[in-house]
């Protein structure tokens, strides 16, 4: 039973996993943002406009972490009904994120900005690198969600398992402070 | 986990999934087909199989084109019809054309660096090693080890295509610095050969990320009982620094790739300003070549590193067992491997002194680079403390971690001059930095991948490798290197510069023609060699001398409790216990002492 214990105390292997995985992740993000501060500093760099549509992705995938968090609270209290609505809430939300930083995006090249080809300027091109970057990254935790949610729905055998969605869970919310702190980073470093 | 465990609550569900992991070895007797055995084994130790014979796949290929080149830098003058039969006109008239010459020199540079001593390397002792010394029935998840193999075989996959493409793989050199890198009509290289380098380096770079979480993870969080961070042998503390290194770099360069894949196929301007190709001005403006550099070395050094480190966790492990004495200042060679591991992430502009960079900001990396002298300095001290007057048996992996050990002292000396902002004004890009990181990286890791394939050889197939083909192995491997790789320093001293097909135009370096065709030459039995190794390693697999005994080198780590052909699992009974660190030799007038033997009463402290 010593060992038991011993073993009880200790954070699940895939969830430590996880925890190295959002290190890797953040020197990722790290490595580009550090490369835009190096790029600002340098001739041609133009100061950036950032539409108002990337305030509301922020505020949904802000809102995004909430329901996941609800959704956890919802499980680990057996409450499947609810469980289930603010898992599929949290992967719409995530698509909503998605999709508003696409508009955002148009919305920057109908003002005339090329973010990409010739005349573009390296300033907007980082915005999108870095924005998609972080964009595919939801989208894995999307898929995450939608998987853990479906499994939940479809299963023969009844499954209370929070560690699934834990995880799940710790990942979204890394990807919505990693948002905030790109935001933020691009707000003020325009 | 298993489905058992999921049906009870959240903090139940924990406990069981670590027990269902436990019990895994006892009843591990259901059938397992071909495929499931040999292919999408999620066993450590078949995907460390698996990883190592991948890895001596693109040894042979990558070794093949120095080869070839070194025929076209040791003979300039000749011509070699059969050439131009094999590779036609990228061999116009038997002679290596340029640009097939320096997508020779590119390949060889990736394959050998990351495919062979990265993936093939780490990937193989990792997997192996990790569960069997900290004494873990496998990974802490076999499928995302599985997935690393397979990434890994993707990537391998699409760097193998771009050899066939019609313009050629990537060539810009292994460091693919743009604007060259950037530009398809800069030259053939850089047109889709680029974009499958890249593509194949993302995927090596996921596949690396994924095992090395895993590998952190594992020796984290599944120790055996007993096991304490201080009583694992240094292998395993090698590995997980490397892992951390890995994980911690790898992303960096992504990010610099996929920024350069931007410039590449999207027009955009990370890296590019100013350019004039052929007559033509490119739009691209206010970019930075620089920035790329500084991305890519800031992974390019700790990986140097990754490549090193597990050789030295395997030497010191080696060195221990074969000289029948405990290692020398075990907690220093932890300490001096984080230190290095520190280090690394400090250094990387020492590759860039001479682009430009502040030389005031240069004389701290000049400082920063020259203090990894001081661990590397540690480490030999305590690997020859270690084997002083130890009672040695000469065995292949004996020799290998020997040889390593004084490859690692003459390259590190040369990477001190190297370390030097102002000798570096010199140094840089001529054959002297050649030398350097062939010694000292190359053929020192090698030495450490060779020893631990002759050390674990009989863990892995239950049979040895032939020990005479093993001799002739070592000393001309060692001969041979030394030869080839010696005589560099002098012409890079003198000034001539890496990356050239041939210099027979240059008056200057005309005295170095008798030397490079010397070097050719020992290039060609070197290789011959090797092959030989290749053979030895096949043959024994199945016809090698089977083993007999469960611990034949009279070793004190856990692998040697296991059966001589452990099945899924490792241990067919409970995991053992361990009661003290694993260099326990020589001692109380035992020879040595296992780990999982109890500390007896009236026993002497180490
Ligand atoms: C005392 C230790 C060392 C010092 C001070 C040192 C210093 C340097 C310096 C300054 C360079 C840049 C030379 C140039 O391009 O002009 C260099 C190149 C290099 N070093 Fe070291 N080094 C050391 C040990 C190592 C070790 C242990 C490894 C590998 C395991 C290594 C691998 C390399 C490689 C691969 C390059 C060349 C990369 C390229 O340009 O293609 N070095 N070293
Ligand atoms: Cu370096």
């Amino acid at each position: 039973m010593q060992a038991m214990s011993e073993q009880k105390r200790k954070i699940h292997p895939h969830k430590f996993t996880l925890w190295v995985a959002m290190g890797s992740i953040l020197m990722m993000f790290a490595g580009l943002t550090s490369a835009y501060i190096v790029k600002r500093s340098q001739a041609s760099w133009m100061m950036l406009e950032i539409p108002m549509v990337f305030w509301y992705s922020t505020v949904t995938i802000v809102v995004s972490s909430l329901t996941v968090h609800l959704a956890l609270k919802a499980i680990r209290a057996r409450e499947m009904v609810a469980y289930r609505r603010w898992m599929v809430t949290t992967a719409a939300l995530g698509a909503l994120f998605l999709l508003l930083q696409v508009v955002g995006f148009n919305a920057l090249g109908e003002n005339g900005i090329r973010l990409v080809g010739a005349g573009s300027n390296a300033s907007y091109s980082f915005l999108l690198a870095i924005s998609g970057l972080h964009g595919l990254h939801v989208l894995g935790g999307v898929i995450a969600l939608m998987v853990i949610a479906i499994k939940a729905v479809s299963t023969t055998s009844r499954t209370y398992s929070s560690l699934p969605l834990e995880i799940a869970a710790t990942y979204w919310h890394f990807v919505d402070a990693l948002w905030i702190y790109l935001f933020i980073f691009f707000n003020w470093m325009k | 986990m298993s489905s058992e465990a999921i049906k009870h609550g959240h903090a139940v569900a924990e406990v069981h999934s670590h027990d269902a992991h436990d019990s895994h070895g006892h009843d591990h007797h259901h059938e397992e087909s071909f495929l499931t055995k040999y292919i999408f084994s999620t066993d450590h130790k078949m995907i460390g199989k698996q990883f190592l014979i991948t890895g001596i796949i693109w040894a042979i290929i990558g070794g093949l084109f120095s080869v070839l080149f070194r025929l076209q830098l040791g003979y300039p003058e000749m011509s070699f019809p059969f050439l131009e039969d094999l590779f036609g006109k990228w061999a116009a008239g038997g002679r290596i054309s340029n640009d097939f010459y320096y997508a020779l020199v590119t390949m060889h540079g990736t394959i050998l660096v990351f495919f062979v001593l990265t993936a093939g390397l780490s990937g193989t002792f990792a997997n192996i090693l990790i569960p069997l010394q900290v004494g873990a029935r496998d990974m802490a998840s076999g499928f995302l080890n599985m997935l690393s193999y397979w990434f890994f075989f993707l990537a391998s996959v699409v760097m193998f295509a771009s050899l066939f493409i019609q313009t050629g793989p990537a060539s810009g050199g292994w460091t693919i610095y743009p604007p060259l890198s950037a530009l398809g009509q800069a030259s053939e290289g850089s047109k889709l050969g680029m974009d499958f380098w890249l593509i194949s380096m993302a995927l090596f770079i996921v596949s690396s990320l994924l095992g090395g979480l895993n590998y952190i993870s594992t020796i984290l969080n599944l120790r055996t009982k007993g096991m304490s961070m201080t009583r694992l042998p240094l292998t395993i503390w090698a590995i997980f620094f490397t892992a951390v290194l890995g994980v911690l770099s790898f992303p960096v360069l992504l990010s610099g790739a996929v920024l350069l894949l931007f410039d590449r196929n999207l027009g955009t301007s990370f890296y590019l300003s100013d350019i004039v190709v052929k007559g033509e001005i490119l739009p691209n403006e206010g970019g930075s070549a620089i920035l790329f550099q500084h991305l890519f070395w800031f992974l390019g050094h700790p990986e140097v590193y990754i490549i090193l480190l597990p050789a030295m966790g395997m030497v010191s492990e080696i060195l221990s067992v074969n000289s029948r004495k405990p290692i020398f200042g075990y907690l220093a060679m932890v300490g001096s491997l984080f230190a290095i591991c520190i280090l690394a992430f400090l250094v990387w502009a020492h590759h860039m002194f001479v682009t430009g960079l502040n030389p005031f900001l240069g004389a701290f990396f000049v400082l920063l680079t020259l203090l990894i002298a001081v661990p590397s300095a540690i480490k030999v001290f305590n690997w020859l403390t270690t084997i002083w007057r130890g009672n040695i048996r000469f065995t292949p992996a004996m020799l290998f971690a020997i040889g390593f050990v004084s490859l690692f002292i003459s390259g590190g000396l040369t990477g001190i001059f190297l370390g030097n902002s102002t000798l570096d004004i010199h140094l840089h890009d001529t054959y002297f930095v050649v030398a350097h990181f062939h010694i000292v990286m190359g053929v020192a890791s090698f030495f450490g991948m060779f020893a631990g394939v002759y050390h674990w050889f009989p863990k892995m197939y239950g049979r040895y490798l032939n020990n005479t083909m093993a001799y002739i192995h070592f000393w001309v491997t060692l001969v041979g290197s030394y030869l080839i790789f010696w005589p560099m320093h002098y012409s890079g001293l003198a000034g001539m510069p890496r990356r050239y097909t041939d210099w027979s135009n240059w008056q200057s370096f005309n005295q170095f023609a008798d030397m490079n065709r010397f070097i050719s030459t020992v290039a060609m039995v070197v290789f011959a060699v090797q092959l030989l190794f290749v053979f030895n390693f096949f043959y024994s697999i199945f016809k090698g001398r089977k083993v007999k005994s469960q611990n034949p080198w009279g070793a004190n780590t856990l692998e040697w409790t296991t059966p001589i052909n452990p099945g899924h699992g490792n241990w067919p009974g409970d995991i053992p216990e361990v009661h003290r660190w694993a260099y326990d030799y020589g001692k109380d007038g035992r020879e040595f002492i296992p780990q999982t033997e109890a500390v007896g009463e009236h026993e002497s402290k180490h």
